[in-house]
């Protein structure tokens, strides 16, 4: 499978099987069996067989370096540095760190929570004095985890941003609510709690702000239907977008 | 009006008139009675739902006030009358046409949502870098467009609630114009999906630069005619002057950005401070004021407008040089097909369909599988952010290695800023909500989404 051309060349090495990573991932947890989302035995496609595992939980070395990239240390470090110095339980309350595509991922236990955000806050050598908000994720098959906030901090002051990342399991899903240290989490907790079912401990009125107050369910849940009808056009019928055939 | 005792088939409210004292139920043409009523019963407080159906709170807003006279003494803000589930939607659809779900959030700054998200997906992709020059130049010069409509009509609303029809009237002319730039361009005046992630959905048209041209010799003057209306006008200053003031710490404190932070005197745009799209090349000034009330976020707005027009200008010179490319030249993420007009309207261009019928079966392949399938985003999550008319628009992208997003959150700037109403009405004039309201200028698609 070799051409001549350049253009056809590219495009085949692009299309070939990369080369195995270092652990054997098949002793991973499974992901994912089959393609094209088929249970059934109407797979005739010749993957039904396959198997994809999930990937390791990922974990940066240091350095961490900085938006441009980790080659040397970065600003990045200088913000885990000073995190370490100010926060005396670091090791305790930060999981790991995880640095991708120029973005820094501290994953902090829920009980620590509050402590750092208040330290990110307030230390003059970090000063993450704005909080963009809760961003809630779903992941039904992390079992011990399934529910995961993740925070987006600003420094405005140093100009840098850094993400913060808790999860709790969803038999027990609550996180400490940062609306003591970052006024502007009220309506993104409520929100979340909305979306996800994440009860924030402490948030002075966690209600529903987006759904009627009687909504029964959290929508943003993967386990929540999207819902919709077919519908008929010119003859076809098209199923409901979450019925259709899918590539995952 | 209707105290309880009137009714005696059906009264909703008797049941709860036990629990929090007695209720009005207004009609209408009844307020005397009303007020008369409440006198009676020396009761100074009235409580008055203000929206979700009125016309001077920017869409379906609504606010509970409690009111002592003329007196907000709390201000409560309900939302979600507009939500969509856009976000919920996005993730069965594959990733080029989460833009087309996305551009419907903030339905005035259309274009920003889109670039935001695309600029999410690419990161995820790491083809930040590859993305086409004139592409990029096309992407900032429909944001600065779309910036200066959006302020228009910030503006030019906000002088309707005010009972300023001209200003309303002048504003909505000059956004026309906007919207017609749009049209020419992308085929849409709102809601375009346009920036798609890689590029542009299309090159521009021919004749749409002389277009912009013209525009842009109109515009100061409109902008300065507005500026005449009302930078000076006695009424306009008395109602926006030291009115609904918010200051940096409150700002910080309630995550708001855009022209109230701006307002404030904190020269904070991502534009110069964390340059997205090649902004760091366009010379152009961060507005900024020091009265932190709503005539300095008018002001904020107004000059912001002229400086979208320096920047506009700047890209139609780079646009007449720079040529070439408008989507990624990777064959497996970029878009295949160029739009173009045909007899029955835009579709797919004849030459490509031409190119992939007739000649390459590798292109015939690469649109098929990227036209039912999509591209598969490497697992991880991206946090982007760009300055939009009503502050920092952030998209969280999280993929988990599929041809769909696994979830897409838009921190939408309108949502975190709206937050702010009750700091600053409370403690004012009934008349000071609406002009608050209207200068933190809230699109409500965007905050429900």
């Amino acid at each position: 499978m070799s051409s001549q051309h350049p253009e056809q060349q590219a495009e085949q090495a692009a299309d070939r099987v990369p080369a195995p990573r270092d652990a054997d991932p098949r002793e991973l947890p499974v992901a994912r069996r089959g393609m094209f989302g088929a249970r059934t035995t109407g797979d005739t496609s010749g993957y039904g067989g396959l198997v994809v595992h999930k990937p390791p939980k990922a974990s940066s070395p240091r350095p961490y370096g900085g938006p441009e990239g980790a080659a040397e240390s970065g600003v990045f470090d200088e913000v885990a540095d000073e995190l370490e110095r100010v926060l005396p339980e670091f090791g305790d309350a930060i999981e790991r760190v995880v640095v991708h595509r120029g973005e820094i991922t501290f994953h902090v236990r829920r009980e620590h929570l509050v402590e750092v955000a208040r330290k990110l806050r307030d230390e003059p050598h970090l000063r993450f004095e704005l909080c963009s908000g809760v961003s809630g994720v779903h992941y039904p098959d992390e079992p011990g985890e399934e529910l995961h906030a993740v925070y987006h901090l600003l420094s405005i002051t140093h100009n840098r941003r850094i993400r913060l990342e808790v999860s709790c399991p969803d038999a027990d899903p609550h996180i400490p609510s940062i609306v003591s240290v970052y006024p502007t989490n009220d309506w993104h907790e409520r929100e979340t709690w909305d979306f996800f079912g994440i009860v924030f401990d402490g948030h002075p009125a966690l209600t529903r702000i987006e759904m009627p107050d009687d909504w029964v369910g959290h929508p943003q849940r993967k386990d929540y239907p999207l819902g919709g009808i077919p519908v008929e056009y010119r003859g076809a019928e098209i199923p409901p977008p979450d019925e259709r055939r899918s590539y995952v | 009006m209707s105290p309880s005792t009137k009714y005696t088939e059906y009264d909703a409210y008797a049941a709860e008139e036990a629990a929090e004292g007695r209720v009005f139920d207004v009609g209408g043409q009844d307020w005397d009675q009303v007020v008369a009523a409440a006198e009676d019963l020396g009761d100074e407080r009235l409580v008055v739902n203000m929206g979700p159906q009125h016309p001077s709170t920017h869409g379906v807003l609504r606010l509970i006030l409690t009111l002592d006279g003329e007196t907000v003494t709390e201000c409560r803000v309900g939302i979600g009358y507009l939500h969509t589930g856009i976000e919920k939607n996005m993730e069965f659809r594959t990733w080029t046409q989460g833009t087309t779900f996305c551009t419907r959030m903030d339905y005035l700054a259309p274009i920003f949502n889109e670039t935001a998200y695309c600029l999410g997906v690419e990161k995820l992709l790491g083809i930040t870098d590859q993305i086409p020059e004139r592409a990029q130049i096309i992407r900032v010069m429909m944001m600065e467009l779309n910036r200066i409509s959006s302020h228009l009509v910030a503006i030019a609303t906000f002088g309707l609630e005010l009972g300023a029809t001209t200003v309303m009237l002048n504003g909505f002319i000059e956004r026309e114009y906007t919207l017609d730039l749009f049209e020419e361009i992308t085929g849409l005046r709102m809601n375009m999906a346009y920036v798609r992630p890689g590029g542009v959905a299309q090159d521009l048209p021919s004749g749409a630069l002389s277009k912009i041209r013209d525009y842009l010799d109109r515009m100061p003057k409109r902008i300065q005619a507005l500026r005449k209306l009302m930078d000076a006008n006695p009424v306009y200053l008395a109602r926006t002057k030291d009115v609904a003031y918010l200051d940096l710490t409150g700002c910080m404190a309630m995550g708001i950005t855009g022209p109230v932070l701006r307002a404030t005197g904190l020269p904070w745009d991502l534009r110069k401070s964390q340059p997205y799209c090649g902004y760091e090349t366009y010379d152009f000034e961060v507005a900024t004021e020091t009265s932190a009330d709503v005539y300095g976020r008018y002001l904020v707005r107004m000059k912001e407008m002229e400086e979208s027009l320096k920047i506009v200008e700047q890209c139609v010179e780079r646009l007449q040089s720079v040529k070439g490319p408008v989507m990624i030249e990777d064959k497996k993420i970029g878009w295949p097909a160029q739009l173009a007009i045909g007899a029955d309207g835009m579709g797919n261009s004849p030459r490509h369909i031409a190119h992939i019928m007739g000649t390459s079966m590798e292109a015939l392949i690469h649109h098929f599988k990227l036209v039912t399938e999509g591209f598969r985003v490497p697992a991880g999550q991206a946090y982007t952010t760009v300055e939009s008319p009503r502050g920092e628009l952030g998209v969280h992208v999280v993929s988990d290695g599929g041809t769909r997003p696994y979830r897409v959150h838009f921190r939408d700037p309108s949502f975190t800023n709206l937050q702010a109403t009750p700091a600053m009405a409370e403690g004012g004039m009934i008349a000071d909500v609406i002009a608050a309201v209207a200068s933190i200028d809230p699109v409500m698609g965007g905050v429900d989404r």
